[in-house]
């Protein structure tokens, strides 16, 4: 699948960050392994060194295992400000782990994040590339019964 | 109060359709500038006295004018897109909005710089806005706007896409220009200026969504006329995200010279469940935390000189009376610890410190030590770091040490009655 994806990019430099978010996304546990920054180095001609240093350097990027679908809560003041604490309980509470934890089952990982640039729909989050906001709990509730349900 | 430019058309209109944009005189400005020389459109620029939205409020025309003069002839316009300082939404709004406005904004830019080639860097976190402002360039292209001989003009011009990945300081322009080159975003020592040495090595402009999305009004409405509007200072309108304790949080235009309170009150509609204003963060969390007494002063970029801080960005994060201010602080102070991108050790090492004295603030463990130990670790990060990260992330401390001080002492005396919010 790697090569697949790699292919539809032309082997420069200033493709790294693109073809890193690519990857990842298309992988059901969110993450790069050892293996693929090895194959991306090689087809960029770029040193190892060079490509993990930036997995290390950006958020986004994880060379740990994670669920299927990565919960991000903004954790940042206008947020706070409309309640983001109470969310994050909520969700420790349905799901059963704490931060950067991930579900026995696989599916969630709970992560914190740093404002998603939508603080007019606080207390806001993103799962995967949907963000949501103006969240509530009978609303991050139902949100995450229907993630559960799409299994 | 509110003055719709760059907001005019929004309402009702189909961002995903450039026909939309069209029928409300979309491109006219692009097809007008193709009729000037590049240096009257710089001058027309000028007269308009617009200065970047991004945070920094440099004089666009200063910036174009030097890439203009630049010998080599490869040359690049990014957009800087990358929105994510908390409180700031006004640039996703323009995108999700409008997105053709940009677009004919960047190619005014580059028509009048003669660059051929352009980037809209949009930070990972705006899925909608980067599927947005894809289709626009789709769209564009195929009504013969971006590509070669644009219109007959012989004048050439491409635009890509690149997104961030979770990175607040690649909105920093070099750590920004690294990213795009698929490195670590770490920020250069300047001189030199990306209008000489930028992307790739060759001469680059960068300016914000909301600076470019205003040069077709400027063109439009000729740069005196521009002028007018606003203040002396500050000319033109400005977007301004509210958030926080509000009942109505979101982006609101407004021309410069608005008192803050009148955006807080009348656009806001005032806090919720009617607490009263304990602070105020002015232009996001970089930016100055000042008393509910001082709302009347008006938006304008020169106000706040104090803390080297803009307008900024043009964020206003309303706090009610209920919340706790080491909270806020500590929040803020995790964020740029988060962000810091490592590199210089005041910044690297401040706001490791920084967290760890507000820590005992909010745990009421805190002794005057501590106080001037803040103190001066404020200073000396705001004086020595390499970049506007560090040199920004004590402002919000340095600001309640100001005018929440009493505040301060407080905790300290009274520790018992600082229960944790
Ligand atoms: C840490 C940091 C983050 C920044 N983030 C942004 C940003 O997200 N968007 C932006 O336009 N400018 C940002 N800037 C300012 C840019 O460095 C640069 O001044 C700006 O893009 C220039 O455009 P303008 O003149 O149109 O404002 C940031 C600066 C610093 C120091
Ligand atoms: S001030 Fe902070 S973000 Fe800027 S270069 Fe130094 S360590 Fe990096
Ligand atoms: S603070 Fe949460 S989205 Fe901005």
């Amino acid at each position: 699948m790697l090569e697949s994806i790699l292919s539809k990019y032309p082997k420069e430099q200033d493709m790294l960050i693109e073809i890193l978010l690519d990857v990842q996304n298309q992988k059901t546990d969110q993450y790069l392994s050892e293996a693929e920054i090895e194959q991306i180095a090689s087809y960029l001609s770029l040193p190892t060194a060079h490509v993990s240093s930036a997995v290390s350097f950006y958020t986004f990027f994880s060379t740990q295992r994670r669920g299927e679908h990565v919960i991000q809560v903004c954790k940042d003041v206008p947020c706070y400000l409309n309640d983001s604490d109470n969310l994050v309980d909520t969700i420790q509470k349905q799901l059963g782990i704490g931060m950067h934890e991930t579900t026995e089952d696989g599916m969630f990982t709970l992560e914190p994040t740093s404002c998603l640039g939508i603080c007019d729909g606080a207390p806001a989050m993103r799962i995967g590339e949907h963000t949501y906001t103006k969240l509530n709990k009978d609303r991050v509730t139902a949100l995450l019964a229907e993630y559960r349900g799409k299994r | 109060m509110e003055q719709k430019l760059l907001t005019k058309h929004i309402p009702g209109m189909d961002p995903m359709n450039i026909q939309a944009y069209l029928d409300v005189e979309g491109y006219q400005s692009f097809f007008k500038a193709f009729k000037t020389q590049p240096l009257d459109i710089i001058g027309d620029i000028e007269k308009s006295k617009l200065r970047g939205r991004g945070g920094a409020a440099f004089p666009v025309h200063i910036k174009m004018m030097s890439m203009a003069k630049q010998k080599e002839t490869t040359r690049y316009i990014i957009c800087n897109a990358d929105e994510g300082e908390p409180g700031n939404f006004k640039d996703r709004y323009l995108m999700e909005n409008n997105p053709h406005q940009l677009l004919e904004g960047m190619l005014i830019a580059a028509y009048a710089t003669r660059a051929n080639k352009g980037y809209i860097y949009i930070r990972g976190e705006f899925d909608t806005p980067i599927k947005i402002m894809h289709e626009a360039i789709r769209q564009a292209k195929a009504h013969g706007l971006l590509g070669t001989n644009i219109q007959g003009s012989g004048f050439d011009f491409d635009l890509e896409i690149r997104s961030g990945a979770g990175s607040y300081v690649c909105g920093e322009e070099f750590a920004l220009i690294e990213s795009i080159e698929g490195k670590s975003g770490r920020t250069r020592v300047k001189p030199p200026f990306p209008t000489d040495v930028g992307l790739f090595g060759k001469p680059t402009l960068i300016n914000n969504v909301e600076t470019f999305s205003n040069l077709p009004w400027i063109l439009a409405m000729g740069g005196e006329a521009f002028a007018s509007i606003g203040t002396e200072s500050s000319t033109g309108t400005k977007l301004v995200s509210v958030s926080g304790n509000v009942k109505h949080p979101g982006v609101y235009e407004v021309p410069f010279g608005v008192p803050i309170r009148d955006v807080i009150d009348t656009l806001g509609g005032g806090t919720q469940n009617a607490q009263k204003i304990g602070m105020v963060q002015l232009s996001g969390a970089s930016g100055p935390i000042i008393p509910e007494y001082m709302l009347d002063l008006t938006i304008d970029f020169d106000r706040f000189e104090d803390f080297d801080s803009k307008t900024g960005a043009g964020a206003i994060i309303v706090m009610d009376d209920q919340k706790d201010m080491f909270n806020i602080l500590k929040r803020i102070s995790d964020f740029f610890e988060h962000e810091s991108c490592g590199k210089c050790t005041p910044c690297r090492e401040g706001n490791v410190h920084m967290s760890k004295l507000l820590n005992k603030f909010l745990q009421s463990d805190a002794t005057e030590k501590d106080l001037m130990n803040l103190e001066s670790l404020s200073r000396v990060m705001h004086q020595t770091s390499l970049c506007g990260l560090g040199q920004s992330a004590p402002t919000a401390v340095l600001s309640t040490l100001k005018y929440f001080r009493d505040t301060y002492f407080d905790r300290i005396e009274h520790p018992q009655e600082g229960g944790l919010a």
